[in-house]
């Protein structure tokens, strides 16, 4: 047995006794970023498949919301920096061995995306809107002209948002709970749940929330996978990793990860689901609620447990 | 030239000194530090050892700590060091969670503060403060890439290990055991 004591008395704030750098802001904004990628990664791929008079809701009203979503996203990042007024440090170097930086240039690029791509669909919703000023309405037309060719642009760019939620936390061998390559898909697919479950929040036609329960339905299957595939591979991985599994097997993050993530957040969604696509009366805004919920309780909970989570030495 | 600490562990009575030179010498805020000592004890009753440890940065070759670093303010130098520019710094704390050893903080001024190795004392051909004072002379600074060095002679005569090489950082801190 060995015991390991620091004896000088280092109670460094926000490290010791455990680490606990990253507050409610990080898993906050993984949520955001993953809610944003979800509804324009469908809003992108509806575009491109000419269903935009067939489901409104998810090519042009849900991704209206995403700008507004990412300001309060990169809000939340912003009031994570301990040195605030040095955050344009970020645009002026371009570090491609760091998530964080990829990061903040995926984001540069989304964000004013997703304001024009919103744009665009803003006479196609309310009619009666005006521009007022001539060069908008130029930049628009414009804009509508090379739509689905930007649609491309936004699939491909959504699932980087999507992944680098996850690559993120994967990327830091020195937190053994976080250093999974599972992480980047496991994100990525909750994100695009989420962005499924918004969706059904917000569409009126029956047609378009029965199209997305099912596609709700698949991603939490496939979100369940990933969740046994990570602990697999961590048991069968090295001792911390070991020790990082059993912090969900038995140790403090168990209830709070099996009951209320995998079982409110995906496995009594699946249940709702499945009965909402029999028919059944439950109304389709539960179990999108509850997948919201499970989305954001798993960034919380992963990088929560990520920082109790160490080498042993 | 690689800048390399060792530390002997058979000499270490955990006094601290280190630690308090270090504050004095950096003018660490209060209520923090960048190195500490650690007290090992393995066995069990009575068949006990004890082993005392000053940590502090590593100083890796293969830093997780620079290559996580969105904006370059953490940073390696002539010789090996690794170090942190204030005005590049944003704070968003990516270089603690991946550092292993639990090196870094935030200074009060908000950004990332760690051991410099006091590059403003080696520039100037002297020992870090902590080599300095310590009263039982355990701890050696120098270069390892100079075979003539004392350090060099040293891990070649001495069983060393450095902490937790298995996290690939390639640490620069050696204890002698």
């Amino acid at each position: 047995m060995i015991e390991e004591i620091i004896i000088s008395g280092r109670n460094n704030p926000e490290i010791d006794p455990t680490l606990h750098i990253w507050g409610w802001e990080i898993p906050f904004y993984l949520f955001i970023g993953g809610l944003v990628a979800g509804i324009l990664f469908f809003s992108a791929l509806y575009t491109i498949r000419d269903k935009s008079s067939e489901y409104p809701t998810v090519v042009m009203i849900a991704p209206m919301f995403t700008p507004f979503f990412l300001g309060i996203g990169l809000f939340a990042l912003f009031l994570d920096l301990s040195h605030k007024l040095y955050f344009w440090q970020l645009y002026t170097n371009i570090r491609w061995e760091s998530p964080m930086s990829w990061g903040a240039w995926t984001l540069m690029v989304v964000t004013p995306l997703s304001i024009i791509w919103s744009a665009s669909w803003v006479q196609d919703v309310f009619p009666n809107w005006d521009w007022k000023y001539n060069w908008i309405k130029d930049i628009l037309t414009k804009f509508i002209e090379i739509r689905k060719q930007v649609a491309w642009l936004i699939i491909f760019l959504s699932i980087i948002l999507g992944m680098y939620t996850g690559i993120l936390l994967s990327a830091f061998n020195a937190r053994p709970f976080w250093n999974t390559a599972i992480l980047g898909p496991l994100f990525l697919t909750s994100g695009l749940s989420a962005g499924a479950a918004f969706i059904i929040l917000l569409s009126k036609s029956k047609k378009e929330k029965h199209l997305f329960i099912k596609i709700d339905f698949m991603l939490i299957i496939t979100e369940l996978f990933l969740i046994v595939h990570m602990f697999m591979g961590f048991l069968a991985g090295t001792k911390v990793h070991i020790e990082a599994a059993n912090l969900f097997l038995g140790g403090p993050f168990t209830v709070q990860f099996w009951v209320f993530v995998v079982g409110l957040g995906l496995i009594v969604p699946i249940f709702l689901e499945i009965l909402e696509l029999k028919n059944k009366p439950i109304p389709a805004y539960l179990s999108a609620i509850l997948v919201l919920y499970g989305s954001i309780m798993l960034r919380f909970i992963v990088v929560e447990a990520g920082q109790a989570s160490r080498w042993l030495y | 030239m690689r800048y390399a600490m060792a530390i002997d562990t058979k000499k270490c009575v955990g006094c601290s000194d280190c630690v308090v030179a270090c504050q004095i010498e950096n003018h660490v805020p209060t209520g923090f530090c960048r190195d500490w000592v650690i007290e090992a004890t393995s066995g069990t009753y009575p068949d006990l050892s004890m082993e005392f440890r000053s940590e502090r940065c590593n100083h890796c070759s293969n830093a997780p700590c620079v290559r996580c670093c969105p904006t370059e303010a953490s940073h390696i130098v002539e010789g090996g060091i690794v170090l942190v520019d204030a005005d590049q710094c944003i704070g968003c704390g990516a270089c603690i969670e991946s550092c292993p050893y639990d090196a870094r903080y935030i200074h009060p001024e908000g950004h990332v503060d760690k051991c410099t190795f006091c590059i403003h004392r080696v520039e100037k051909g002297q020992n870090p403060a902590c080599v300095d004072v310590c009263p039982t002379t355990c701890m050696y600074f120098g270069d390892t890439d100079d075979p003539n060095s004392d350090i060099s002679k040293l891990l070649k005569k001495r069983k060393w290990k450095t902490l937790i090489p298995e996290a690939g950082t390639d640490p620069n801190i050696y204890y002698l055991i």
